[in-house]
């Protein structure tokens, strides 16, 4: 069983949270080209390895948590450096 | 179409008589492809020796006599998606671009076993996409139009007409999901994968092609600068190869690839797994696909039922099998075929799968001149392996971007012009 270490809920199972993915801040719509958008949209790093990522707790705070995944062994530890994901 | 070459040398020629000499003589057969010696240059590298890496090879050998060309994969032929799928081959999508590519796969299915004198087993059995609300009904009669303009034998059906086809599946009114009609699509099937992959191994390197199984690529060589940026070749883990033309057919794998040559893809890998039960009596002919339910399921010519469903909720590039996977695919059979409740399942297992957001292709150049790519074949990827083996050969032949695959170019991203080929199916076949 995969368990994702929930700041508010403590370890819960995968299956009660939602996948929101790798996750980068928002261009700002004033002053982002075309290029910027596109990345944003569909450009992901797709690593075979760790990853930052968010998920929705679903099924329990409903609340947006941020975890380091590594996407070979589904190891989860929480994120390393604070600001990365949402 | 151009005269096809004769093969150089087939190891062996298949056939009834051939079958009964050796029978007889009690000898074994001979292995369907030879191994050579990696050569340090190329004409062409192809990188994936899955259905799409194998059939470009095989065309570009058997169409354009191209035949200094190597396959290399780091595991064995059919190790990725090609060995794991559901092999389901139809051509009822959406839109007309999708409708007429898959016809043309078909087509070419349909002939595969006499180009290859090898038996891919394809069984012409029907295939049902079922409605259980109105606006899936809508849905079907747009692709079943859609797909007569096009000249694809598709018609929407009723549950009186479903129940004749299958007989087992509860069209009663009184279900959660009740059975409203159903998209028709005679032509479609499904196929062996093996066979598949193993023909196209087998005439390719029949042609001289070189296969190479258990040869990582680790790198690509790109040469140049402001002006323009083209592929020299790949290193391996067995060596560094030159080359010209490089082609990364490498699916869920396939953004790790493009990566080396300096080219992003707006792919993401989640895996898809499928589950197979015990042997019984045919029971079942046509492959039955519910997208309200996640599940769809055919039965084999040895009689395991064989059920398929929607990739993991998660990305990545884990081939593990999980038990909620079984949980909900056993949960949602039963909801449409009560009666297998005492089948067992014997085993279940995952591939990687290549999602674009557009659930279409990315097929044809790159920003890097001779560096092509044949991916982001999702979870619907094994019924466009001669149609895609087919273009890409042309491709790559003419140095022209073929009609057909014109669509699929990585550029549609950047000019905003996605596909929406929503015919490819919430579940993943
Ligand atoms: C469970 C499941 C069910 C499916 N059902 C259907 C279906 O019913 N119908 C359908 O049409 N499609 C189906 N698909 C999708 C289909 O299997 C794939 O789209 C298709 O097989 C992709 O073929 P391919 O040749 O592009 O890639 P693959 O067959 O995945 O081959 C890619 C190869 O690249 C190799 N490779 C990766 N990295 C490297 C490297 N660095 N160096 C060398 N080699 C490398 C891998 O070892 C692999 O063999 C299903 C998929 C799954 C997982
Ligand atoms: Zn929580």
């Amino acid at each position: 069983m995969i368990l994702l270490p929930c700041p508010w809920c403590g370890p819960r199972n995968v299956a009660e949270f939602g996948y929101v993915g790798e996750a980068g801040p928002r261009p700002d719509p004033a002053s982002a080209g075309p290029e910027e958008w596109r990345g944003y949209l569909y450009g992901r790093a797709n690593p075979c390895g760790w990853v930052a990522e968010s998920w929705y707790h679903r099924m329990g705070c409903r609340r947006y948590i941020s975890v380091e995944r590594h996407t070979l062994s589904n190891e989860v530890r929480p994120l390393a450096t604070e600001g990365a994901g949402r | 179409m151009p005269t096809r070459p004769r093969p150089r040398r087939y190891p062996a020629r298949y056939s009834a008589f051939s079958l009964l000499r050796h029978g007889l003589a009690g000898d074994h057969l001979v292995p369907a492809w030879r191994d050579r010696e990696l050569k340090n240059s190329y004409d062409v590298v192809i990188i994936g020796g899955g259905v799409h890496g194998l059939a470009t090879a095989y065309y570009l050998a058997a169409n354009h006599g191209i035949t200094d060309v190597a396959v290399l994969d780091k595991g064995y032929v059919g190790s990725g998606g090609s060995g794991r799928n559901t092999a389901i081959l139809r051509s009822n999508y959406l839109t007309p671009e999708g409708v007429r590519f898959y016809d043309r796969s078909v087509r070419l299915y349909e002939r595969l076993a006499a180009d290859l004198n090898y038996n891919v087993m394809f069984s012409q059995r029907g295939h049902l996409t079922l409605a259980h609300n109105d606006s899936s009904l809508r849905t079907m009669r747009w692709r079943a139009e859609v797909n007569k303009l096009e000249g694809v034998d598709s018609e929407v059906v009723g549950p009186a007409e479903i129940k004749k086809l299958v007989p087992y599946l509860d069209v009663s009114a009184a279900v959660r999901y009740p059975i409203l009609g159903a998209l028709y699509h005679p032509p479609g099937g499904i196929i062996r994968h093996d066979a598949v992959v193993w023909g196209y191994a087998r005439g390719a390197s029949g042609y001289g092609v070189h296969i190479h199984q258990n040869t990582e690529v680790t790198g690509i060589d790109v040469a140049g600068g402001p002006n323009g940026r083209r592929v020299r070749g790949v290193r391996t883990d067995r060596g560094d190869i030159a080359a010209s033309t490089v082609i990364n057919c490498t699916a869920g794998w396939s953004t790790l690839v493009a990566e080396m040559a300096g080219v992003r893809l707006p792919i993401q890998t989640f895996p898809l797994q499928a589950a197979v039960t015990e042997p019984v009596r045919p029971f079942l002919d046509a492959v039955v696909v519910s997208g309200s339910l996640h599940v769809y399921v055919s039965q084999t010519d040895r009689g395991e039922l064989v059920f398929g469903a929607s990739v993991d909720p998660f990305a990545g590039y884990s081939m593990r099998g999980s038990l909620e996977f079984v949980e909900g695919l056993a949960g949602h059979v039963l909801e449409l075929m009560p009666s297998l409740a005492k089948v067992r399942l014997l085993r279940q297992w995952a591939g990687l799968c290549d999602m674009t957001p557009d659930f279409s292709p990315i097929m044809g150049r790159t920003p890097v001149d001779g560096f092509l790519v044949d991916v982001g074949w999702g979870t619907y990827g094994f019924k466009a392996g001669p149609v895609s083996g087919e273009a890409m050969a042309d491709c790559v032949a003419t140095g022209r971007t073929p009609d057909i695959i014109a669509p699929f170019g990585v550029e549609r991203f950047a000019e905003g012009r996605l596909l929406g080929e929503k015919g490819a199916a919430a579940v993943g076949h």
